[in-house]
């Protein structure tokens, strides 16, 4: 077995490609992801077991299935139905980009709305106690308290969502399209050097999980930075409270 | 749900699923095992080859794994086999494959598990256990790892039910389990959405198993710990 270096220079410009189809998957369907999982997280903690009883049953589906099930089901299983194919929405439905994006959002949203359960369900009684005895309407606490105070206690674990997302994005090279991995698949059926860029991809793939868990620092430090007081003082603040030390 | 007659297909696919996942289990324990030892033990190198295992592994697609096990193991065990003078095309059969990639991404998870898990022994314990003569290998069957079991439990629990699903990516590379033969029986029937609906309503029935038989098996290795606690 001999190593081949030139193989793996030559390809990196693809690799690059695939890597930022990659990126695309990932920030798409996260995006949705969060959407999708605030309104999912927020019902899933209802008193009304009827309230409940949806989310609980998407979120059960979704993380109780593998990924690569849920992608052929949007993928392929769309096309079974005539009125999916007449219908407006199969310009999108047709297209390999958007049924990734579409499912991996879908599949993300289930474990967010998993993860802002439980932060939700851990942020301090008295702080929603002490918003509703400030005449807060529930709108009103969600934007300023509830919300805030989730992201803050669930980015840790947001972080590791977003990583399992990239190493999922992986599937989208089953429906055809070119990502870091398939990418990588095409190299080699030209060139027959699995192991080369195989591993050349993995380490991109390292390389953008590094990436992602700097930015999601950055953002624990932005959500939390209550605990970082008084060294670093939050911009636009009253100046009187600020002179108050 | 009308299978047209492909129900017994997706029982076999089951079938090899359910053997995919318990090999990797108990393979991926193994890996697991050694790698939170390697990452806790004095010698340095070793520590480094556990810290990289866990970083790489970690950091790559499973699916990219199975893929390079898949396709690039034959290079490397033909090399390895040219050494001694044997000069065969050897090629891993999808479920060796699948067994070995999937085993590999299982115990660098379960590393993790583990070392959390050992580091939660009071030190006391080994300590007692040096003084009255143990070897180290008894030290570990008798005081730790009946314990270690106790603690690791949720988080195994956990990465069992990932695993099982990533079964699943083991059918790109032609292994016949449930995804696959959900495929074969589209592919005949022309009807992809009530066979990968069917395939995966199996999964969530093999979860559900799961989480019930993690239950128990927690409930089980707590019970010493119950009672103190009401």
């Amino acid at each position: 077995m001999n190593w081949d270096w030139t193989v793996i220079w030559e390809n990196i410009p693809k690799l690059m490609d695939g890597a930022l189809l990659t990126l695309e998957l990932v920030f798409f369907s996260g995006l949705i992801g969060v959407l999708l999982a605030v309104p999912l997280g927020l019902l899933r903690v209802s008193d009304n077991i009827w309230v409940r009883a949806f989310p609980y049953a998407y979120i059960f589906f979704f993380r109780g299935t593998p990924l690569l099930i849920q992608i052929f089901l949007v993928y392929y299983g769309a096309s079974q139905f005539e009125w999916v194919k007449e219908s407006s929405l199969w310009p999108i439905l047709r297209e390999p980009y958007w049924c990734a994006v579409i499912t991996f959002g879908l599949h993300t949203a289930a474990y967010i709305a998993e993860l802002l359960r439980g932060a939700i369900q851990s942020i301090p009684r008295g702080e929603i106690e002490a918003a509703k005895a400030l005449g807060m309407s529930y709108p009103k606490m969600l934007q300023r308290i509830t919300l805030p105070r989730a992201f803050g206690i669930m980015m840790p674990s947001y972080g590791n969502e977003v990583i399992l997302m990239l190493k999922g994005s992986a599937l989208a090279s089953t429906i055809t399209l070119l990502d870091l991995t398939g990418m990588a698949r095409t190299i080699i059926a030209r060139t027959y050097t699995p192991l080369e860029i195989f591993l050349a991809a993995g380490v991109m793939y390292l390389m953008i999980s590094a990436l992602i868990i700097f930015i999601f620092r950055l953002l624990e430090r932005y959500f939390n930075r209550h605990q970082h007081w008084p060294n670093e003082k939050p911009k636009g603040l009253d100046s009187q409270l600020l002179s108050k030390d | 749900m009308d299978l047209q007659g492909f129900g017994h297909l997706l029982i076999s696919g089951a079938w090899v699923t359910l053997q995919l996942a318990l090999c990797s289990l108990a393979v991926g324990l193994i890996f697991g095992l050694l790698g939170a030892s390697a990452k806790v033990s004095s010698s340095r190198i070793l520590r480094a080859i556990g810290n990289g295992y866990t970083l790489f592994v970690r950091g790559m697609p499973e699916l990219l794994l199975v893929l390079t096990i898949f396709f690039g193991a034959s290079a490397v065990l033909m090399g390895i086999a040219s050494q001694f003078g044997y000069d065969e095309y050897i090629e891993l059969s999808p479920f060796v494959a699948g067994v070995t990639a999937l085993s590999i991404a299982f115990g660098a998870y379960a590393t993790e598990v583990f070392r959390s898990a050992l580091q939660e022994i009071p030190k006391g314990q080994k300590e007692a256990a040096v003084a009255l003569g143990m070897t180290q290998f008894q030290t570990f069957k008798r005081v730790t790892l009946p314990q270690v079991w106790r603690i690791a439990l949720p988080g195994l629990g956990n990465l069992f039910l990932v695993l099982l699903k990533d079964t699943a990516l083991v059918s790109v590379i032609g292994l016949n389990e449930l995804m696959r033969q959900a495929a074969v029986a589209v592919g005949y029937t022309k009807e992809p959405f009530t066979f990968y609906l069917a395939a995966a309503c199996v999964y969530l029935l093999l979860t559900s198993i799961s989480m019930a038989g993690l239950y128990y098996l927690e409930r089980f290795a707590n019970r010493g710990y119950q009672g103190a606690r009401s």
